[in-house]
């Protein structure tokens, strides 16, 4: 599929995060959809896929919720698009429960009472820029050039695995985020850390313990020259953006963590008020005007 | 550390295995999983440790360990084992043991102020859902 054919129309489930704390997320992402003719199709009814997967083979409960989801997505059609990292690990494991283990569906179906099978391809946005706008569309698509922004990957676990559920990239050595960000013209930094764990859920332990795994991933791309981090999940961005409070002295500045769509926003030139970099620690305000790709002082 | 066999094959690893799913003497005690933890620095038992208490039966001194809920269930150490042991059900089921009957490990009216005010929905519905 190509551009010229027109709208791509797609059932879309923001998530309980994209609704409140990162607003931005989905702002950049609605907008950037749209300016590449793609439509997401917000769900009427959706409600939050429970944010983490439950690892408990003999409680079915937990499914319930992301179920529901799933069941009321496939009225609407064959595919389900996510933005955020845990609702796509999570609706799509549920479905991957839902569509082979009979025992477990006909327990959650019958509570549910739907006749929901499973057969529900859910899909990252990452995915539908890849594989049904193409990378090469994309590029041709930028409006504003990144001017080679120096930008690192950041992946987390929620995307990659488990692989065999998921089959998102390859989960050692994934590459969709660096051909997006090649895509819009940055330069790719590698760096060790990409797919570790971020400390996720941990940052509600007293003590600060998310910021130890959170640290070693924002050196580990800003030791190798990143000048801003991408991410899909938000509460990596929440963690790695945290970890940096404070940490950081007048010489070495922070290193902005920003959602992937709010740089695809930026180089597809859309207004500055779909960015929502509002509640970012680091504000990437100041790199992006440095850089000349935003021109308002208006951006946090 | 007492080894008899009502311990090691005891009603306590029995029920962690329904609860998991998973059955921890597959592990053969390699320590992949604890090489390439994140949060290992923060740990009282590395993971593959807590993995050995399970297999002898000694519950107990798992549950009391720090580990259990340091592990962010972010399957790097499942993606590697190479005799396919899911460590994070495991950690999951160690936890449930102690949630399950009414326990808390975190309190939501005990959250700090700046947390409950900046983190993601994401962070407190998952956190709360581990930890509660």
């Amino acid at each position: 599929m190509s551009l010229r054919q027109g709208s791509m129309r797609y059932p879309y489930f923001p998530g309980c995060t994209l609704k409140a704390k990162a607003r931005g997320f989905e702002t950049s992402a609605v907008a950037s959809a749209g300016a590449l003719g793609v439509h997401l199709d917000e769900m009427e009814n959706w409600q939050c896929c429970g944010a983490t997967f439950p690892l408990q083979a003999d409680n079915s409960f937990p499914l319930v919720s992301p179920a529901r989801t799933l069941a009321s997505a496939r009225k609407m059609g064959e595919r389900l698009v996510t933005l955020c990292s845990a609702c796509y690990n999570v609706l799509k494991r549920t479905n991957h429960v839902l569509r082979t283990d009979v025992g477990r569906r006909d327990k959650v179906n019958a509570f549910i009472e739907e006749d929901y099978a499973g057969d529900l391809e859910v899909m990252h946005f990452l995915e539908v820029l890849r594989d049904d706008v193409g990378f090469d569309a994309l590029a041709r698509s930028v409006k504003t050039s990144l001017g080679g922004l120096a930008v690192a990957p950041y992946y987390g676990c929620l995307l990659l695995r488990p692989n065999d559920e998921l089959g998102f990239d390859d989960p050692e050595a994934p590459h969709i985020l660096e051909d997006f960000l090649s895509a819009l013209g940055c330069q790719v930094v590698d760096h060790p850390y990409k797919i570790e764990c971020c400390g996720s859920y941990v940052a509600l332990e007293p003590g600060d313990l998310a910021s130890g795994p959170s640290r070693m991933v924002v050196e580990s791309a800003r030791s190798r020259g990143a000048q801003a981090i991408v991410t899909s999940c938000p509460l990596c961005q929440y963690n790695l953006d945290v970890a940096q409070q404070g940490a950081h002295g007048r010489e070495q500045a922070g290193v902005p963590v920003i959602y992937f769509t709010q740089l695809l926003a930026i180089a597809l030139g859309l207004p500055e008020d779909v960015l929502g970099f509002e509640g970012h620690v680091i504000s990437p305000g100041p790199l992006l005007r440095c850089v000349g790709v935003v021109g308002s002082d208006a951006i946090a | 550390m007492r080894l008899a066999r009502d311990v090691v094959r005891g009603e306590e690893e029995r029920k962690l295995r329904d609860i998991s799913g998973e059955e921890v003497r597959s592990c053969y005690q390699c320590g992949k999983c604890s090489a390439g933890c994140a949060m290992t620095s923060m740990m009282d038992l590395l993971p593959h440790q807590v993995i050995r208490l399970v297999q002898l039966g000694q519950v107990e001194e798992a549950l009391a360990s720090r580990t259990i809920w340091l592990c962010a269930s972010c399957l790097a150490c499942s993606a590697r084992c190479p005799r396919g042991v899911s460590l994070p059900n495991v950690m999951e089921s160690l936890r449930v043991t102690m949630l399950r009957p009414g326990g808390r490990h975190i309190d939501p009216a005990r959250l700090p102020a700046d947390v409950l005010e900046n983190a993601p929905e994401q962070a407190l519905v998952a956190g709360l859902r581990k930890y509660s």
